[in-house]
């Protein structure tokens, strides 16, 4: 007895078993629907409620989407047409997607919008995708003045002369970095603060007098439509991403004055509501500055978008710091990294990466918000179809033209919200 | 009375050849004193590290040991008294303090790898921007050290890929990258398994081996009496015994080293 109990204890395995394929999976479509749809009584009910909502709201929508009329001069003729069936209207868009898009741009210019959105996704293209070459990254660079002088045109001598205080910031830094870099910070902010001030008009009127250059120049009262939303919704997403990054550090920092100002700043701002900014930047922001100034009602809207966007943006990354173990503080302080470059490579790349999903949603939100410009009088899509109720012919019609406008939306958003998830994944190295 | 063998944690001979201690000054710390607020958490702190010596700290949890060597790369300040390493003295100056910690090696108790970089990145991350070494040169230095604590066939990957213990030896391996002249590790070893132990006390030996300067907070006794010329024994955050360890461990002279002895060593 005990003999057979010591055999079956002891054991030796004298063949090792080589690596085999893990089992096929079971596939089939009944499989498919059995497993994720029909498991179990409470989901099988969810299903056909699910269901049964879905071909309510197919069954309210569709004929009216499939009747609808593509070509007709005003609403009456379309009624015309649909003969007391109902059915959408869409020729509304078809007489005037032109407006919906660029309001009251130039048509002769057209092709200036559109070749300035096609070379913001050639600029766009290195930031977003590390495998291209980052010599790429030059344009992007140069890209906002590139997309001001496609979209306004006037002399191509003044995007020119702001260029060039940016290079002279640059140049001031690299020389001065050798001294100290205190005062290389400091070169690399008055240079180019005294070259706009003193220099860049004079080299904008030599220049131009010398070789006049340039597109027919654009009022900024002309622009309307969605080319409004992309050019206040980009430029206020690409400069509230560094802008709530420093607001963030500095509400971070140890030093007491610093960090005070970051509070107040983004304190206020988070306790405002966009539309009484917006509401400051078109009437009262001209008592403020100098008389005489003229400053450019679009600008002064991006300002204060992009000042509302980067104290939430300032909060999200805040979010992502405080998520950081102090290890990784103080493994970078070990290995001697200075301030600047830990946060750079160790704490920035996993404190954003952290924060992507805050991030994106708040770039989506501010896109979104752009629509409150209405409110101000600038001619947005949603200002554009108060516009085009206005006119007889369309006197009435609605849901059209919200449809359209939605849908413009809806693409650029989808778009940053799958590209946040494809970022999120290529990020995730943690392996958890 | 029978002297006590402990067991040095690895299967080799060690090599002692190489191990000398200098009479050149590493550390010299005089009259240190530090508070956390209104605690005072080391007290009057006197002591010289010289070239080549291998000092292990040991004491009670909340002694203060984790606190001496942070403030030697001025990971915490101190508020009184003096540290001079490599004879840059630690005072708010930025410079020193960059100075002092790009020669000084630290290793911590959980690793802290930069999880969003490969392994070889980790390794050539402050070589690059500190030091600024070429890229080329740096992967070869990492390649080097990687081969030297035996993992260079890991260094495409993530450090969430890793054991702990491969992960503490590329901690152990980024650090050298700097090429310090000190080494100070706050207990390498505590946060992982007794199979990985083996392997970090390897790579730690092989390093007094080469007659690297090292202060080592740890509760391997076994590592302190084959590898340290010195322990010393801290408790509520002051020096209370140090000595060479065959003298320490058979011979300890106050009442708190043999309680303390007798706790960790189970007799
Ligand atoms: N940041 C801090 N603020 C306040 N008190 C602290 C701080 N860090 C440590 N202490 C206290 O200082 C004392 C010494 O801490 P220290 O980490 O140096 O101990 P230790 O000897 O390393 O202990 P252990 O073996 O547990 O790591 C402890 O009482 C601890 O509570
Ligand atoms: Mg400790």
């Amino acid at each position: 007895m005990s003999d057979t109990h010591a055999q079956t204890v002891a054991y030796v395995r004298n063949e090792m078993l080589a690596p085999s394929d893990p089992p096929l999976r079971e596939a089939g479509a009944v499989k498919w629907l059995r497993e994720n749809l029909f498991s179990g009584a409470l989901n099988t009910i969810l299903t056909l409620a699910s269901l049964l909502v879905i071909w309510y709201a197919l069954a309210a929508i569709g004929p009216w989407l499939l009747n609808s009329v593509w070509s007709a001069g005003s609403l009456a003729e379309c009624r015309a047409i649909l003969d007391g069936t109902s059915g959408a209207c869409f020729s509304v868009i078809t007489d005037r997607w032109h407006q919906l898009l660029f309001g009251f741009y130039p048509p002769q210019h057209y092709w200036r919008p559109v070749l300035a959105l096609a070379l913001l996704f050639a600029a766009l293209a290195p930031v977003l995708f590390p495998a291209l070459p980052r010599k790429l990254m030059i344009f992007t660079a140069v890209y906002p003045f590139i997309g001001y002088h496609l979209l306004w045109g006037g002399s191509v001598w003044f995007p020119v002369s702001v260029a060039l205080g940016f290079v002279a910031g640059y140049l001031a830094y690299v020389l001065l970095a050798r001294v100290s870099t205190l005062i290389a910070v400091f070169g690399a902010i008055l240079a180019p603060v005294f070259w706009w001030a003193f220099a860049a008009g004079a080299f904008d009127q030599t220049m131009s007098s010398i070789l006049p250059l340039g597109l027919e120049f654009v009022r900024s009262d002309r622009f309307g439509g969605f080319l409004i939303s992309l050019i206040i919704g980009i430029s206020g997403i690409s400069l509230s991403l560094p802008i709530g990054i420093l607001l963030a550090l500095g509400r971070q920092s140890d030093m007491v004055f610093l960090k005070s100002v970051c509070v107040v700043v983004i304190e206020f701002i988070r306790g405002v509501p966009l539309i009484t900014l917006l509401f400051t930047a078109s009437l009262l922001l001209n008592y403020f500055l100098p008389p005489g100034t003229t400053f450019d009602l679009i600008l002064r809207v991006i300002i204060m978008v992009t000042l509302f966007a980067s104290a939430y943006m300032a909060e999200v990354i805040r979010g992502g710091l405080a998520a950081l173990p102090k290890g990784q503080y103080e493994a970078a302080d070990a290995l001697g990294l200075n301030y600047w470059k830990a946060q750079r490579l160790i704490i920035m790349p996993q404190a954003l990466k952290i924060s992507i999903p805050g991030i994106v949603n708040t770039f989506i939100g501010l896109f979104k918000d752009t629509t409150l410009v209405v409110f101000i009088g600038l001619l947005d899509p949603i200002g554009l179809s108060n516009a085009i109720r206005a006119d007889t012919n369309w006197n009435g019609i609605y849901w059209e033209l919200f449809i359209f406008i939605a849908a413009l939306f809806f693409i650029f958003c989808f778009g940053m919200s799958r590209y946040s998830m494809y970022l999120e994944r290529r990020l995730k190295t943690d392996h958890k | 009375m029978t002297e006590i063998q402990l067991d040095p944690g690895i299967d080799r001979k060690i090599d002692t050849s190489a191990m000398k201690v200098t009479d050149e000054v590493a550390i010299q710390i005089t009259g240190m004193n530090k508070w956390y607020g209104s605690f005072h958490v080391l007290r009057d702190i006197n002591m010289t590290v010289n070239r080549g010596e291998r000092i292990v700290i040991c004491g009670p949890s909340g002694s203060g040991k984790s606190t001496l060597i942070r403030c030697i790369n001025r990971l915490e300040e101190h508020q009184a008294g003096q540290i001079i390493v490599d004879g840059t003295e630690l005072s708010g100056d930025l410079k020193n303090i960059d100075k002092v910690r790009s020669e000084v090696g630290m290793v911590f108790q959980h690793f802290n790898l930069f999880p969003h970089l490969t392994i070889l990145e980790n390794c050539t991350l402050a070589p690059i921007w500190v030091r600024k070494v070429p890229k080329r040169e740096a992967e070869e230095t990492a390649m080097h050290f990687l081969e030297k604590v035996k993992i260079p066939e890991q260094a495409n990957k993530f450090p969430g890929q890793l054991s702990g213990g491969q992960q503490q030896r590329v901690a152990i391996a980024r650090s050298l990258c700097m090429k310090p002249r000190i080494m100070l590790f706050d207990e390498p070893t505590s946060a992982l398994d007794p199979e990985m132990i083996k392997e970090v006390l390897d790579t730690m030996i092989a390093l007094a081996e080469e007659g690297m300067t090292m202060l080592c907070v740890t509760h391997e006794m076994g590592f302190a009496q084959a590898v340290a010329n010195r322990v010393i024994f801290m408790d509520q955050g002051q020096i209370v015994e140090q000595n060479e360890p065959r003298e320490f461990f058979n011979n300890p002279q106050s009442d708190r080293t043999k309680l303390f002895l007798s706790q960790i060593l189970g007799h």
